[in-house]
């Protein structure tokens, strides 16, 4: 079963609830979309750790070949080209890697060069997977490492794999998406069984929450929240869950104890029996939610 | 010598356009002949790279200097690889950031911002 966490903002415990899931299911993998913060590898401490690097196609311009006839510039909706004296600059960090201008130069003075724009980890934690993203800063988008990520996700359904998950029950992928309801957090849900929202108990919070909210419905995944720092008294977030039919999964409570372990990046479910129990109740919860 | 800034209408009496890649209009002045120009900026719209498209239009028609209150990096590369030199305005009126260039009184602007590839908004 695969599980995407999200939330409207980074901050939120979207982390927080991922890696406590992963490590209180018996068996599954963490993928950390968040690749301009990923932050999981933190608390996860992973080891034997193997590294692969992404790469785009970006142009590059043979300056002999090149007229100046700026076709590729005006194709160019990102407008990562600009043509200044009588040279042909390529802003690589603005370039989306569609190919085109390569294909529409009518001298062929474009060619394709491979640039790294970030990086995959992959290592082990227990009885966890731990597979990382991490996007080079400055790049204009990680949604080419994403969609490395979760091929990753496609191999650990394999036949062999998938013999083995029928016969311990479930393997679960989590997925802590981006923050946010941007293209990139998109790609990151599109294929996966259920969406758990992460909601803070403010007004903003509930703004927030429904943005996601919105983005899951569009792609009709069933979804529910998990409702984190939680004090007695109103709570808008719990609000907005009733209002708009949002299974509520479970409640974290507002406690010292969680903000140390959680600033000194330890992990709950492995630290204390009493967050375990709690982590293990919303993952029956969510393989309830998610089941057809 | 030709110079640009990024206006918020077509006329003399307007104010200078804070955003640069954004701006509506630029205005292309001679300071010799007072030969006023406003062209629009066809890269007030796009989605992204704004500020290098609109930079390609201030290189494309010649100016020797551009007159703006902020420019993103990739937009300053462009200006600069042209040889364009780049002065930061003060204050909103158009024709006192003239008046103030003329007399050499603006500063050459060197606090370049980095651009919102597309990142976190
Ligand atoms: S389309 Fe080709 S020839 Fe024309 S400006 Fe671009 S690179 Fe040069
Ligand atoms: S590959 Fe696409 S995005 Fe990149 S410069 Fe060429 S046309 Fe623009």
């Amino acid at each position: 079963m695969k599980i995407a966490v999200l939330s409207g903002k980074g901050g939120t415990g979207k982390t927080l609830v991922s890696v406590n899931l992963a490590a209180a299911a018996k068996a599954s993998t963490y993928i950390d979309c968040d690749v301009e913060e990923p932050n999981g590898h933190l608390f996860f401490k992973p080891e034997k750790l193997v590294n692969e690097t992404v790469a785009v196609k970006i142009p590059e311009v043979d300056n002999l070949l090149c007229n100046g006839c700026r076709k590729c510039i005006e194709f160019c909706k990102f407008n990562a080209l600009a043509y200044i004296g009588d040279t042909l600059l390529v802003f690589e960090e603005v370039c989306h890697s569609c190919g085109g201008c390569a294909l529409i130069c009518p001298e062929k003075a474009l060619r394709e060069k491979e640039k790294a724009i970030g990086e995959i980890q992959r290592g082990v934690s227990g009885n966890v997977k731990v597979i990382t993203g991490i996007l080079n800063t400055g790049e204009a988008s990680g949604i080419p490492i994403i969609k490395k990520l979760l091929d990753d996700m496609h191999e650990g359904n394999s036949k062999e794999d998938k013999k083995k998950n029928n016969e311990s029950g479930k393997e679960f992928v989590f997925i802590d998406c981006p923050p946010g309801s941007a293209c990139i957090v998109m790609e990151s849900i599109k294929d996966v069984d259920y969406c758990i929202l992460v909601a803070e108990p403010t007004l903003f919070g509930v703004h927030n929450l429904s943005m996601v909210h919105e983005l899951v419905k569009l792609f009709g995944k069933p979804c529910g929240a998990v409702l984190n720092k939680c004090l007695d008294g109103e709570n808008p977030a719990e609000k907005y869950c009733r209002e708009n039919g949002i299974n509520i999964l479970c409640q974290i409570p507002y406690e010292n104890e969680i903000g140390t372990m959680n600033s000194n990046a330890l992990i709950l479910a492995r630290e204390n029996d009493r967050y375990q129990a709690l982590f293990r109740g919303l993952l029956d919860a969510v393989a309830k939610g998610g089941a057809p | 010598m030709k110079i640009a800034v990024p206006v918020d209408e077509k006329n003399m009496e307007t104010t200078v356009c804070p955003s640069f890649g954004r701006s509506p209009f630029f205005l292309i002045y001679d300071t010799e002949s007072k030969n006023a120009t406003f062209i629009d900026n066809n890269a007030a719209a796009s989605q992204g790279g704004s500020g290098i498209k609109a930079a390609q239009t201030i290189v494309d028609n010649q100016v020797s200097a551009l007159l703006t209150p902020r420019c993103g990096e990739n937009a300053a590369q462009v200006i600069q690889a042209a040889n364009i030199k780049i002065y930061k305005t003060a204050g909103n009126s158009l024709q006192e950031n003239i008046d103030a260039f003329m007399e050499g009184k603006l500063p050459v602007l060197n606090e370049i911002h980095p651009g919102f590839h597309g990142g976190r908004k």
